[in-house]
């Protein structure tokens, strides 16, 4: 493989320290490295969105990012989402309580993604538009959506759906 | 035929939130790609760039010495393979001209894709360096694309085979001609029904581990029985040496419906190799080499009186297989044949079916499978036919529909109906539309220059797919009888659990299954695990695919669980000194009639079953399990009334979907809310083919639309939010009173959108329109339909796109200057 | 889909970036956000043998607002444009990139420099009549929005340069109209109009249009601005005046549009980028 660099990541509150090759892409080294196999690998082009996680807060999708890009970076994966003591968050809770979800594939995409949305809506109500919006990057074939809109929604109401 | 049993329904008919859930949003959920073993390998597969060729050499010298690479193959490694690639229909009387598919290409490529070596390495960074390494020589062959060229034979697919033609099937029942020559009025079009990708976002992926003479798969298919037998066939290993296991599916719709030659490759290799091997398909791979569906062009003719009864209707459908048969090509028009005349009473039928190879990959079943493409070609020429009539199109369905009181009703084909009440669902469909309110709305919006049109879609399918004997080897032809297993264990503690051979991806099953036998044990649904997906566990079982699920395998867990409460009631009442009859299922517990307080809970019942004899009857067997087939009598026969508002900019050509109705009948509801998601999903898998969605080749047999970013899957912000409502008309095939509803919202939605469109077009002389309606296929109707002037013409066969533009088929071929959709 | 192995530095300065650009040879490309490099290298359509990794220099990030322009820093992101309420068009633009998981990591510096005449920025530069700035080893040079693009992915950026800095003119008084013409909320345009406009008592004073995908490069429509200037800005005279905005365009046919259909789409669409702009 080559030379490789060190990085240095915070993910989901743990500090991590790797050798990668540098075309390692950050979803691999979540998925494989680290074994937090809940963000998905859904296409080749940055389309689906189903591996987004944030980085430093905000969304990306770890398809197109380096590990070594996010070299000192705090990481939150969909692993990290539910409070330590087990209590989801309000978006799992949401995505739950409406049946957001049916395979279940982009899921944590989509939370992840929605995560970043309410996190620059700001907490309260969001209109079906805006999320509808906020979340077109990210394909789900199951849902026709309809579900995934409400349980952002549901989130948003529930007043803390800002990111972890 | 049963009735409705009255039995004490508790938990059935709830919302309950999903017991799947959990796992899937907290990231727990193991999907094949999330799956490590020990010394894994990862093999990658080196793929044609051409269409049509020969392959003069493949030199694997560099890719073997590429550092990680444990080995490389080709087709001639792969001679020790017993049988070719499976084709499970064959029809009594019909011929097939079938051509083999091997996991790697024998001498020749026949579409882009087709799989040429394997590259297996220790890592999956090396596995795809090492692809790019694998040196192949093609000699190009000529490309057939078209499938209407294909049909002249003038370009073979396959030189030995000596035609493209693979088989014809025909079905009819009255007199078509006569009838048509009869009639008042007839209507004829062609009809485009285009190739589409399944494009489920979890794509496909393997691991396979060949340990001490056992083979364990570990594969994203719906189909893990049927994979497991065929592995028995292909690779001589007995089947009680195979497990195949369906870990957590991210999705099917028909494309996981499919016996993979990356299934053998992976199986064949960790044989070879004596370490677990892993692929995992790249989105590329899946847009090429993941099954396609519909690519049908099809000849209708539709005759009636001038009153509006119709009297023939006639389709000649050609159907694009591709290059080669998965598991069930040739026999995805058929399906929708059953249906052909959908809700209404037509007695003069007829079906012409001829399939067709071109050098493109093979289509198969995705959602619907047969019957979107049927129901397509009828609910749009009903409308066709409204316009030429002058007749408000639901008015034309009112007055054909098979009446409430006409059930069970026989088609000319045969089939027996179970149930339905068209007229119930179209009412409702259309009080939630306000069809004056719509009306009003529809003129201000013409004053602002945007063309708003309204159109509808009544439809009913066939599904649950058994009986065996109806589609087995004797009857339909399928080379399995189609049935449905469950094992129902109560555990010494009272905890519950059901396996099934269901295999779900998405659906539910393990809630509404759930809920199902909870009722029947009277205890409650979280105490109720369901597991499928693993040959090691239950029952042999056929899968998850045409709306089958519920209707076969929720049957047979529920009559499961009713041998078990009998066996538990006998047991009450023997240590209550009661009478059997006198026991209810109560909540909770199995109780004395009168007395709810005197009974015994499934654990303290069970605690009888498995711990203490003198408990039990005298010479009832211990334990309390139960493992039974369900093979119903007949087909089950959902139906619906879906409405589609759309917004045309008149301008751009652009269509918005502004508003969708879906009133559907799947009889009881086990639970509302898993019903809705299935609508939900099924009416965006329409917007999509209907809108944005094509798999499109161009004249050389190049794939254009190769990754998400060319093959437009709808997002959030194309697909409108959907009002559903439900009927609930029980069928009387099975005791549930249940039908199917995985696939109906897809079945109703295309031609509901199509109509729409035309309906907000119609007075710009645009009448007719084959999908995708994209922004300029529609600004070019418009375009030719102004610059003709005359105004609208009903009869004709819309406005006349040029070729270039409007694709000469289903799946192109294209030209970029000409552009595709 | 998986990246051809590529070496990889990271820069810890502009000079820092050029001399690994330099050393690195011809076959070395810039990273920033990464978002138009990295998906072409998945597919192997691009292979680097170096990655000169220029997303941690200081001070390339952010806006500078003094004076009668704004001072764009090159790794200034999507994101951080796109809810800017002084930026007008730029944000607008911004605003209709892909979606927000690529606002969040796409650059500026990176969508002028990969100079893609179906991506939204650099008509819209085109429009403004900004300029980049870049940095090579024989010093820095101010680039003109109307000499940047020359050709197909082809910028007049030499190799072994550095675009450190976007300059667009903060156009105080004009109105804006951005229109973006896709299948999806999330594609790339099948055609772009960015438009400025400046009114003076109901009189075009002054019209600025960037046109998107209708050739190999962005083009200005500078037929309708010929058109408009000096008219009034009723919809008659915008509906004349956008009838000109194929001119001189050369679109290729795609997927999604023909050549036609495309020049069709230029002219409605830029009526109604005028008509927004007009209405400001």
């Amino acid at each position: 493989m080559g030379t490789t660099f060190p990085v240095q990541m915070t993910v989901n509150g743990e500090s991590y320290a790797s050798e990668v090759p540098p075309r390692l892409l950050l979803v691999h080294y979540l998925r494989d490295d680290l074994g937090l196999t809940g963000t998905h690998v859904g296409c080749d082009t940055s389309n689906c969105g189903a591996c987004t996680c944030l980085l430093d807060g905000e969304s990306v999708k770890s398809c197109t990012v380096l590990a070594v890009q996010a070299d000192g970076a705090d990481v939150t994966t969909i692993e990290g989402m539910a409070a330590p003591d087990g209590t989801l968050h309000p978006l799992q809770e949401g995505f739950w309580a409406q049946h957001g979800l049916q395979c279940g594939y982009c899921t944590p995409g989509m939370i992840m993604a929605a995560a970043d949305l309410l996190a620059r809506h700001g907490d309260g109500p969001i209109t079906e538009a805006d999320v509808r919006a906020g979340l077109d990057g990210n394909l789900c074939r199951c849902t026709g959506y309809q579900n995934i809109v409400k349980a952002v929604q549901a989130a948003a109401e529930a007043g803390r759906g800002v990111a972890a | 035929m049963s009735i409705i049993e009255e039995a004490p329904l508790k938990h059935v008919g709830r919302s309950l939130r999903r017991k799947e859930d959990p796992r899937l949003i907290t990231g727990s959920a193991t999907y094949v790609d999330d799956l490590s073993l020990h010394g894994m390998l990862h093999a990658a597969i080196v793929r044609s760039p051409e269409a049509h060729a020969r392959i003069v050499s493949i030199d694997t010298e560099a890719a073997r010495a590429h550092p990680g690479v444990r080995a490389v193959y080709t087709g001639e490694d792969l001679a020790d393979l017993l049988a070719p690639l499976p084709m499970a229909w064959a029809p009594p009387g019909v011929d097939m001209t079938a051509p083999e598919r091997w996991p790697l290409a024998r001498g020749k490529v026949s579409h882009v894709g087709d799989g040429v070596a394997m590259v297996v390495a220790e890592d999956k960074y090396a596995a795809a360096d090492a692809v790019q390494l694998v040196q192949v020589e093609y000699e190009a062959l000529p490309v057939v694309v078209d499938v209407e060229e294909a049909l002249t034979d003038a370009t073979l697919v396959h030189e030995s085979l000596g035609t493209n033609k693979t088989h014809e099937w025909s079905m009819g029942g009255g007199d078509v001609e006569r009838a048509l020559a009869d009639a008042d009025v007839v209507i004829e079009r062609r009809i485009v029904n285009h190739r589409t990708a399944g494009a489920a976002i979890e794509t496909r992926g393997v691991i396979a581990e060949y340990r001490a003479g056992q083979l364990t798969v570990w594969s994203s298919t719906q189909v893990p029985h049927l994979v497991r037998l065929f592995f028995a066939v292909q690779m001589g290993i007995s089947e009680d040496k195979v497990r195949v296991i369906a870990p957590e599916v991210g999705g099917g719709f028909g494309s996981k419906l499919q016996v993979c030659a990356e299934e053998t490759l992976c199986a064949w290799a960790s044989k070879h190799l004596g370490h677990p091997v892993k692929w995992i398909e790249t989105r590329s791979e899946n847009m090429a080499v993941s099954h396609h569906g519909r690519d049908q062009v099809d000849h209708v003719r539709m005759g009636a009186t001038k009153d509006g009864r119709i009297t023939a209707f006639h389709a000649k459908i050609i159907q694009d297989c591709g290059a080669y048969f998965g598991l069930l090509t040739p026999m995805i028009p058929e399906l929708g044949a059953f249906v052909m005349t959908g809700c209404y009473a037509i007695e003069n039928v007829r079906t012409d079916i001829v399939g067709v190879l071109t050098n493109k990959f093979f289509t198969d079943a995705i959602r619907g499978a047969g019957r979107p493409e049927m129901t397509h070609m009828l609910e749009v020429t009903i409308d066709q036919l409204a316009a030429e009539l002058e007749m408000d199109p639901i008015e034309l369905r009112r007055k054909n529909f098979i009446s409430a009181d006409q059930f069970p009703y026989e088609t000319p084909y045969g089939i027996t109906y179970d149930s339905g009440n068209y007229a119930g669902t179209l009412d409702r469909a259309l009080e939630m539309l306000d069809m004056d309110a719509f009306r009003a709305e529809q003129a201000e919006l013409a004053s602002q220059g945007i063309l708003r049109g309204v159109g509808f879609s009544t439809y009913t399918e066939i599904c649950g797919l058994a009986p065996s004997r109806a589609v087995g080897p004797k009857g339909f032809g399928l080379g399995i009888g189609l049935y449905e297993s469950a094992l129902v264990r109560v555990h010494p503690t009272g905890s519950v659990t059901v396996f099934t051979g269901a295999s779900p991806h998405g659906q539910g099953h393990e809630t509404g299954f759930a809920q199902i036998v909870a009722d029947r044990l009277g205890c409650d649904p979280q105490v109720v695990e369901v597991i499928h997906g693993d040959t090691a566990t239950g029952p042999m079982g056929l899968g998850t695919y045409g709306s089958r699920s519920l209707s076969i395998g929720g049957v047979a867990a529920a009559h499961a669980a009713e041998k078990l409460a009998e066996k538990c009631k006998a047991i009450v009442a023997f240590n209550l000194e009661a009478a059997v009859e006198d026991i209810d299922v109560g909540s909770g517990k199995f109780s004395l009639a009168g007395d709810p307080d005197k009974g015994m809970t499934l654990a303290e019942i069970a605690g009888c079953a498995y711990i203490d004899a003198t408990a039990m009857p005298e010479g009832m067997e211990l334990g309390l399990e139960q493992t039974l087939i369900y093979d119903p009598s007949n087909f089950v026969f959902p139906f619906g009334a879906h409405v589609c508002v759309v917004d045309v900019d008149a301008v751009t050509g652009k269509v918005d979907v502004v508003r969708w109705i879906a009133v559907d009948d799947c009889g009881p509801a086990i639970n509302p809310m898993l019903i809705d998601g299935q609508i939900h999903g099924g009416v965006a898998h329409g917007i999509g083919q209907a809108l944005y969605e094509q798999v499109v080749y161009d004249e050389r047999g190049q794939l254009v639309t190769g990754t998400f970013m060319d093959y437009a899957l709808p997002t959030a912000e194309e697909i409108p939010g959907i009002e559903t409502d439900r009927t609930e008309t029980p069928s009387p095939s099975n005791s549930l009173g249940v039908k199917g509803i995985g696939e109906a919202g897809t079945i109703a939605a295309t031609p509901a959108i199509v109509n729409a469109v035309i309906d907000a077009l119609r007075h710009e002389g645009v009448t007719y329109l084959d999908m995708p309606l994209t922004p300029m296929r529609v600004w070019q109707a418009l375009q030719e339909a102004r610059g003709r002037g005359d105004g609208p013409r009903s009869t004709e066969q819309g406005v006349a796109l040029s070729p270039e533009a409007q694709g000469s088929a289903g799946s192109g071929p294209t030209t970029p200057e000409g552009g595709a959709a | 889909m998986i990246a051809a192995a590529f070496d990889y530095a990271v820069a810890d300065s502009i000079d820092d970036a050029i001399r690994l650009l330099g050393e690195g040879g011809d076959d070395a490309k810039l990273l920033a956000g990464g978002h138009s490099l990295l998906p072409l290298m998945k597919l192997r359509f691009a292979s680097p043998s170096l990655l000169v990794d220029i997303g941690r220099i200081d001070g390339l990030r952010g806006v500078d607002t003094g004076g009668d322009s704004f001072r764009i820093g090159a790794l200034t992101r999507h994101a951080d444009l796109q809810d800017r309420r002084d930026m007008g068009l730029l944000a607008a633009a911004a605003r209709k990139i892909a979606d927000q998981q690529v606002r969040n990591r796409g650059t500026i510096g990176g969508s002028l420099a990969n100079g893609d005449a179906a991506a939204d920025l650099p008509a819209v530069l085109l429009a403004y009549g900004g300029s980049v700035t870049v940095r090579g080893a024989d010093g820095e040079r101010e680039i003109a929005a109307e000499d940047l693009f020359e050709g197909y992915l082809t910028t007049s950026i030499a190799a072994g340069e550095v675009l450190t800095e976007v300059r667009v003119p903060a156009l105080a008084g004009y109105g804006h109209g951005y229109e973006k013409f896709n299948r999806r909320a999330e594609d790339w345009a099948m055609v772009g109009v960015s438009a400025l406009v400046k009114a003076s008592d109901g009189v075009c004073e002054d019209v600025r249009i960037g046109l998107t995908h209708m050739a190999s490069v962005p083009l200005r429509a500078g037929a309708v601005e010929d058109a408009l200037r000096g008219q009034p800005l009723d919809a008659e005279h915008i509906k004349a005046a956008a009838e000109h905005a194929a001119e001189g365009t050369e679109p290729t046919g795609d997927l999604n549009a023909t050549p036609d259909y495309k020049r069709h789409l230029a002219r409605v669409l830029c009526e109604r980028a005028l008509t927004t702009a007009a209405a400001a």
